[in-house]
């Protein structure tokens, strides 16, 4: 059992994991140990699949996942100093080949000049040689990163020093222009151009996990785990999310609105009693001699609400309402009608472009061309798009329709004119407002939040999908 | 076999792990009926084997999630029993049902028989011992999959299906490999079925349910074992046109399209390109069978565009 890693490893794995906000329970954790043991550990592979099947239950988790993995069964230690790695027994088909080679290597890398490196590099990538690509990313990370020990840093620095100087945008421009020397078509082209930007993410991503291999080989893995933890997508605030993050929410958004679609559809039909559908039972009863053994009931076909949302999409909130519209979008054959407006400090209806082009670039496109929603200086102006909302469309709020108003009450210190909200309230079956600042933060500086939250039947803070879920769950 | 024994003594499950041997001879027997896993995929097969435990399978359509359970038991000749989830699926139709017909005719034939009060005519208690006995009892896939002599793989398709309440019928067998008939007792299982579960991810299942299954996330395919499947599945097709077929998938798959091609459409543009004999795709061609991969017209106008498109 050499090649194992120690129970201790394995728990402090586990805690990092459950640190971040995976679900872990007692069984999984034992589960996880159990198929350690069953498991020929031939490889670094094989360890992450025993791992991954026993702990990891959401697809949306093996991201983090990863990390954590990379972090604590880093494989290849960079240094002399053999650490007890799970590679340290096996023969791994990528780990332990390649630090041989690029052991062998090194000397030789390591005489060639800047420029003849990123020569190197490209040739490399090109031929899509893997070992040789991570010979020259381990080199140019000793090389570029100045990587200084003892440091508690997540490495982004050392990240950066190494990518400006590898350049790989230099790099992917000069295989695309090889590319248009081969004179394909216009498909080809394109086709290729996928294929090397694949390609050289790869080589981004080599040269980031290198980085943390040296980071874990100068601090330990769980003190380097503790500076690079990122929360899960659906923990992600929306108001300080990362381009990266953005791109991962926008993701868990597409699944999740299958899902709620699902549940909701499923709520609807089972909340409430059937009546028996006499004929049925009786048809079905015949089989049996006559007697009802399996009774029949008619399914309930309720009536779907219909949903108003109100949209701020001024830029200190935008993302955070772009998400909501797009779940809304999805999930809407479960209500009768979906209808939208956004707002700056003018209010304009958007539901037409929503339903021929669900897609957010579309709407801000619109947008930008020149609507109403912004019609002064752009800052928003709850006070008056409420006004102008209850003049131009208040009469044809029912008693079906649900109002949602996404925003954070934040008026740049013009008048709330909440009286509008009230007659909302009146005439609509619900009045929500979805607030995405933190709960601390509301009526603080310009935000009048407790002026207009009076008048709502609930106004919930909604910072992150998990919370945005729990919203739309609730609603009926 | 003796010296196996002795070099696995240690593990109860020695018996079992003779089936599937290791991850590696997991993948060469699943190569063998034609299915190409990666090497997460053999693990987990050969883990969830192992270790006696269900194998939940989720992904997106269309990337082999039922072909595996097909395949590992084609490559092991067990038997495979199939249960397709549904909504409104329930007990009598994943578990066991009393066969109600042939009950009422027993009770009938008693009574014309041996009419009450006839000498000879047995007591009720004798005849409801007989009506719930084994042979009134309808095995439906899971009672099936419990009951079976011999080894068997059994499949729970599309397990999302489920209402959140009927799963729940699923868990005693996932967990204990049991089935509580209340006229009967408990019927353990002779043999541990191999189970595997597979999902669409249309909603989320239970933490209960998660919890006593491996889990497998099966995605698209990398770009090179996607032309390794083509080229197994459509024989004779040349090696530049199925890296084509698999590249152009990948960039499709990356649009925001509305349904992405699965593996299945893949293999069914490379049959098409194959039999109209293309050694390569030209333009042209690709958007006269982008209909092959893509099911949605804006899709395919979409896709098309973009493919075209000089930037």
């Amino acid at each position: 059992m050499t090649g194992r890693p120690g129970l201790g490893t394995l728990a402090a794995f586990i805690a990092e994991l459950r640190a971040i906000g995976l679900p872990i329970s007692v069984s999984e954790n034992v589960d996880a140990t159990a198929a350690l043991m069953a498991m020929p550990l031939v490889d670094r592979a094989s360890l992450k699949s025993a791992l991954a099947a026993t702990l990891v239950k959401d697809s949306d988790h093996y991201g983090a996942f990863e990390l954590v993995f990379d972090i604590f069964f880093s494989g290849r230690p960079p240094g002399a100093d053999p650490a007890p790695g799970p590679d340290a027994a096996g023969p791994d088909a990528a780990g332990p080949a390649a630090a041989g080679n690029g052991a062998g290597r090194d000397g030789v890398l390591a005489m060639l000049s800047d420029a003849e490196l990123n020569e190197l590099l490209l040739r490399a990538v090109a031929a899509a040689d893997r070992v040789l690509i991570r010979a020259v990313v381990d080199e140019a990370v000793s090389r570029y990163a100045g990587i200084e020990p003892g440091r508690v840093v997540a490495g982004t620095y050392y990240l950066y020093r190494t990518l400006s100087k590898l350049d790989l945008d230099t790099l992917l421009e000069r295989l695309l222009q090889s590319a248009d020397a081969a004179n394909l078509s216009a498909m080809d082209r394109r086709l290729a151009r996928d294929d090397y930007t694949k390609r050289v993410d790869a080589v981004r991503t080599e040269v980031e996990a290198e980085i943390r291999r040296r980071l874990v080989a100068d601090r330990g893995a769980e003190a380097v785990a503790g500076t690079l933890r990122r929360p899960l997508p659906e923990d992600v605030d929306f108001l300080n999310a990362s381009q990266q993050q953005l791109a991962a929410i926008r993701q868990a958004v597409q699944l999740l609105s299958r899902k709620m679609a699902a549940r909701l559809a499923h709520k609807r039909r089972h909340n409430r009693r059937s009546t028996l559908d006499f004929r049925r039972t009786i048809r079905q009863s015949l089989g049996n001699g006559g007697v009802p053994v399996d009774l029949a009931f008619r399914k309930p076909h309720p009536a779907k609400p219909e949903i108003m949302l109100v949209a701020d999409i001024s830029s200190s909130v935008a993302a955070f309402a772009s998400f909501t519209l797009q779940l809304a979008y999805a999930i809407r054959s479960e209500f009768s009608r979906v209808r939208s407006f956004v707002f700056v400090d003018g209010i304009v209806e958007v539901t037409g472009i929503f339903e021929s082009a669900p897609d957010m670039a579309a709407v801000a496109h619109h947008i930008n061309s020149g609507t109403g929603a912004v019609r002064l200086d752009g800052h928003s102006d709850y006070g008056m798009v409420l006004e102008s909302f209850w003049d131009q469309w208040g009469a044809q709020v029912r008693k079906r329709t649900s109002v949602i108003i996404l925003g954070d009450g934040r008026n740049n210190y013009h008048s709330s004119r909440s009286w509008v909200l009230k007659s909302i309230r009146q005439r609509a079956r619900h009045l929500y407002w979805l607030n995405p600042e933190p709960v601390y933060s509301w009526d603080s500086g310009d935000s009048i939040i407790s002026e207009y939250r009076k008048h709502c039947d609930k106004m919930v803070e909604c910072r992150n999908l998990r919370q945005l879920k729990a919203f739309v769950e609730g609603l009926d | 076999m003796s010296e196996r024994q002795t070099e696995v003594s240690a593990s109860v499950e020695a018996e079992g792990s003779s089936l599937l041997g290791s991850p590696e001879l997991v993948l060469q027997g699943l190569r063998s009926v034609g299915y190409l896993p990666n090497e997460r995929i053999a693990s987990v097969v050969y883990l969830g084997e192992r270790l006696a435990k269900p194998v939940l399978v989720e992904g997106p359509a269309g990337t082999g999630k039922t072909e595996l359970a097909k395949s590992v038991a084609a490559m092991s000749n067990m038997r495979l029993i199939r249960l397709q989830c549904y909504e409104g699926l329930d007990e009598a139709k994943a578990l066991y049902e009393w066969n109600y017909k042939k009950q009422l005719l027993r009770i009938q034939s008693e009574q014309v028989s041996r009419p009450a009060g006839s000498p000879g005519s047995s007591p009720w208690s004798e005849l409801e011992s007989d009506i719930f006995s084994e042979e009134f009892l309808l095995a439906r896939p899971l009672l099936a999959a419990i009951r079976a002599p011999e080894p068997v793989v059994l499949l729970i398709d599309e397990v999302d299906r489920l209402e959140v309440e009927t799963e729940a019928l699923l868990l005693e067998v996932l967990s204990d490999y049991q089935v509580s008939i209340p006229e009967l007792g408990t019927i353990a299982s002779t043999q541990k079925p191999l189970v595997f579960l597979t999902s669409n991810n249309s909603r989320d299942l239970s933490e209960a349910l998660k919890r006593r299954c491996l889990y497998l996330y099966i995605d698209y395919p990398s770009v090179e074992r996607e032309k390794e499947i083509v080229r197994s599945r459509v024989p004779g097709i040349g090696e530049h046109l199925a890296a084509q077929v698999s590249g152009l998938v990948r960039s499709l798959r990356e649009m925001d399209l509305k349904k992405r091609p699965s593996v299945s459409e893949t293999i069914d543009l490379a049959h098409t390109l194959f039999l109209l004999g293309a050694d390569e795709i030209t333009p042209q061609l690709a958007a006269d069978t982008l209909h092959v991969l893509l099911k949605y017209q804006s899709d395919i106008e979409k896709a098309a565009a973009e493919l075209t498109a000089r930037r």
